[in-house]
């Protein structure tokens, strides 16, 4: 009995938190059932030399939306976001075990290649990480590393890719300046043109916001929420008001381990497990 | 305040180091001036004296010359060597003259003590004479004979003397021109077709061609011997023509003991009366004096004349050196941060390439020597130049390989500060452009060797400083006191890797330290190390403005 009045007094606090972030919205709740679904994690475990990182994750990643990954540092959420393009094979002691599968297709296939996929899966970082080159330069080099040398088609990328991520109209004047003139947050929309700019599957963020100020984390958010419509978006976030407000599925991880998942609105206003609660709440740690 | 707190403050540290940048700086200061000093005033005209002088043994002799040092001595020490010297003098001074005129005396400094002089003079007719030979020459002229005959006297003599000089340098400079220039060619050709010959023969030996063959090839070549043998035969006339016209005048000059000298007019280069002259003349004459220096040829086993063909030298050599020093210390680098598995043999490696900077560099010399030279060079000769032999082209010291040595020793900088570059990259670019389906190779050259570029350069500078002012291992492999030819010039393939070289710092070494005349080398020497510096100086500072200007290209995320 006095832990149904705990519960009942938690998910009244559990609205207080969160609930105003979905009043405004037409939200409804979505179903992973109804969606296509674009990634799937099979038994995944990873590891570190001895030390395991990911404990079997299994999730199925639904298509054009924004899937995000919550929970404390060193939960494990980077390392699987890296899982999707691979970049943990830069890492010496990583072992892999387990499927993820892109369109029905195992990346860790031995077939695979690995440059192939990440054009299929690109990545923003948590700092911003422009080339040294000018803007123009930064958004045509995935398109010159695929070998396309034509002007007319590069000049129509660039202002493509810079015009979906919100940026054409504060550089198009500059272009051919160096990247590194622009402010943080744009150089964090530069980043997001360039990974746009081959036209990826899926993109993935790396907290992208976490190093910003707050006017430019929102034009970052707005820009996800305008991406989605055709790009399947994972995005890390420490922000949990970041996370209610960008994504549609919510992915609550501690410990190596996926502890909740499901669509936003339902995890963060009626969480299954205690754990997410007290995370969400800020009774973790 | 207590001892104690004085030194819990910190200032005996801050002015231990303030003491320590202060000495540095003084010792830094000190010895640029010193050598700007020596160097510069070396080419300044000084006034030229006249004074009598009665020894103490009752001779009478009149001096003139200009003074170059002077010194105060303890009288004892002459009384000591025999001279005659009243007891109630201390001290006594003496001057050193140079009086020049090395073919009149044999010597030019001569040391006289100031006892017994009287007041000194400056005549404004005394005249100083830079000669092609025998240094220079002071006294006083007379007239200038034209074939034997009085053509000048008196006052006419000065203006007349001017434009024979001028004349006599015209000639003497289209005779330098035939003999360097055309004759170098008509020569440089012949030793070709005499090399042509040797191989017909090699050849023929080998089995590789007929006789007829050889006749047939070796008609041509005499066919081409003869056109040659012609073409000098004309040159040499011509020359014979100029010598004539050259040996026309002759200048008649007294020297200090009242004789009359001859001179001819091709020998001098300059007649200058320095005491007639104002400061601007002076200055003129400074400035003349100093471009000839700085782009004309050594006279008179180094002691005289210019430095051009060291300053040539030494250039070329850092250049060819930082041809192959980069790209090969840069490879290198890039192998060992980014290829190499980490490992002990790795850490070995390394270590062994960074001690290779503190090995002596006559080590590099001798190795320079035994490997490049003879191994390679021998090699070399033996495949591709066998018809010069027994005469060695590459298996002899040279340019190429004392570029090459200086490459290998200037190697371990550019391969630290490579790699130094390469490890700063932040590793959020590598990922940038592998999360962009770059592969590893694409983003080396992409995006992180274009962003180390500025630490190559660093590493760069580091090595041309260290190369520019080696001197012990270049005189094994390929430095040379005087070199006939400059290592670029019109002949065909224009750039003798093969020929041998000189360089400033072993001019240094040479002129200061091997020379015959170690008074008249003394300036030099200054105004030598003087060149050196400013080369250094100049070539750093070209090599640290493209670097600056690379590292305001990749601002921000570089060093």
């Amino acid at each position: 009995m006095d832990g149904m009045t705990t519960m009942t007094e938690q998910n009244t606090m559990t609205h207080g938190v969160t609930a105003g972030l979905f009043e405004n919205t037409e939200r409804k709740r979505l179903r992973l059932a109804d969606e296509t679904i674009a990634l799937e994690v099979q038994d995944l475990n990873l590891y570190y030399g001895e030390a395991q990182a990911l404990k079997r994750i299994s999730m199925k990643v639904a298509a054009k939306r924004v899937t995000a990954f919550i929970g404390p540092s060193g939960c494990g959420k980077s390392t699987l976001l890296r899982c999707f393009n691979r970049m943990n094979d830069l890492v010496d002691a990583c072992r892999i075990e387990g499927k993820i599968l892109l369109e029905g297709e195992d990346i860790y296939d031995r077939k695979v290649d690995v440059a192939e996929l990440r054009r299929r899966v690109g990545m923003v970082f948590q700092k911003p990480n422009p080339f040294p080159k000018s803007i123009y330069e930064n958004v045509a080099y995935g398109l010159r590393l695929q070998g396309v040398r034509d002007r007319k088609v590069l000049d129509e990328v660039v202002e493509r890719s810079l015009r979906g991520a919100a940026l054409w109209d504060e550089v198009k004047d500059r272009l051919h300046q160096n990247a590194f003139g622009l402010s943080g947050g744009q150089q964090q929309r530069l980043v997001i043109a360039r990974s746009i700019a081959i036209e990826p599957e899926v993109i993935l963020l790396d907290e992208p916001a976490s190093a910003l100020d707050p006017i430019s984390t929102a034009k970052i958010e707005e820009l996800i929420y305008e991406l989605k419509e055709d790009y399947t978006i994972l995005i890390v976030t420490h922000n949990m008001q970041q996370a209610a407000r960008v994504s549609d599925y919510t992915a609550y991880m501690y410990l190596g381990e996926m502890i909740e998942y499901g669509d936003t609105m339902t995890l963060f206003t009626n969480p299954r497990k205690k754990a997410t609660e007290d995370y969400i709440t800020g009774r973790y740690g | 305040m207590t001892l104690k707190n004085w030194f819990k403050s910190g200032s005996p540290w801050v002015w231990l180091n303030a003491g320590a940048i202060a000495i540095s700086m003084i010792m830094v200061v000190g010895l640029l001036a010193l050598i700007m000093v020596r160097g510069f005033s070396h080419f300044w005209p000084s006034p030229i004296l006249m004074t009598d002088l009665t020894t103490h043994d009752g001779r009478e002799m009149r001096i003139v010359g200009e003074l170059s040092r002077s010194q105060v001595l303890p009288a004892q020490v002459l009384r000591d060597a025999g001279v005659p010297i009243d007891d109630d003098i201390q001290l006594v001074t003496r001057h050193l003259i140079k009086q020049g005129n090395r073919d009149v005396w044999g010597r030019d400094f001569v040391w006289y003590p100031e006892l017994g002089m009287t007041q000194w003079t400056y005549p404004r007719d005394a005249m100083r004479l830079e000669r092609r030979e025998w240094g220079d020459f002071y006294g006083f002229p007379v007239r200038i004979l034209e074939q034997g005959r009085t053509v000048a006297e008196g006052d006419q003599l000065w203006p007349e003397l001017q434009q024979r000089i001028r004349r006599a340098n015209d000639i003497f400079d289209e005779i330098r021109r035939i003999e360097r220039r055309e004759i170098g060619n008509v020569n440089h050709r012949m030793e070709r077709v005499r090399l042509s010959e040797r191989r017909l023969d090699l050849q023929l030996r080998e089995g590789r061609i007929t006789v007829a063959e050889r006749d047939q090839a070796m008609a041509d070549l005499a066919a081409q011997r003869l056109v040659l043998d012609q073409e000098y035969a004309v040159l040499q006339a011509r020359l014979d023509a100029l010598y004539k016209d050259v040996r026309r005048d002759t200048l008649v000059a007294q020297v200090m003991d009242g004789r009359e000298w001859e001179i001819p007019m091709a020998q001098i280069i300059r007649a200058i009366q320095p005491n007639d002259m104002n400061v601007l003349s002076k200055t003129g004459l400074y400035l003349k004096q100093f471009w000839e220096f700085m782009s004309g040829y050594p006279r008179e086993a180094n002691t005289e004349g210019g430095i051009f063909p060291a300053i040539f030298g030494t250039v070329t050599m850092v250049f060819i050196m930082s041809i192959i020093v980069t790209p090969f210390g840069v490879l290198a680098a890039i192998y060992l941060r980014e290829y190499a598995r980490q490992g002990p043999l790795l850490r070995v490696i390394r270590i062994s390439v960074y001690n290779l900077a503190g090995v002596p560099s006559i080590v590099f010399g001798v190795f320079g020597l035994g490997f490049f030279v003879y191994f390679m060079g021998g090699a070399i000769d033996r495949n591709f130049y066998p018809e010069a032999l027994p005469s060695p082209t590459f298996g002899t010291p040279g340019l190429m390989w004392a570029s090459f040595t200086l490459a290998l020793l200037t190697l371990p900088v550019v391969i630290v500060a490579t790699e130094e570059g390469l490890s700063r990259i932040p590793s959020t670019i590598r990922h940038g452009s592998l999360a962009l389906g770059a592969t590893k190779a694409e983003t080396l050259w992409k995006v992180v060797v274009p962003l180390a570029t500025p630490a190559m350069m660093t590493g760069l500078i580091l090595a041309i400083a260290r190369a520019a002012g080696e001197v012990a291992p270049l005189m094994l492999v390929g430095v040379v006191k005087l070199a006939p030819t400059l290592p670029i010039d019109g002949n065909f393939p224009f750039i003798h890797l093969e020929r041998k070289i000189m360089h400033l710092g072993f001019h240094i070494f040479d002129v200061g330290f091997q020379s015959p005349n170690v008074e008249a080398a003394q300036p030099l020497v200054y105004a030598t190390a003087l060149t050196l510096v400013v080369l250094i100086v100049v070539l750093n500072l070209t090599a640290i403005s493209i670097r600056n200007h690379l590292r305001e290209k990749y601002r921000g995320e570089s060093d």
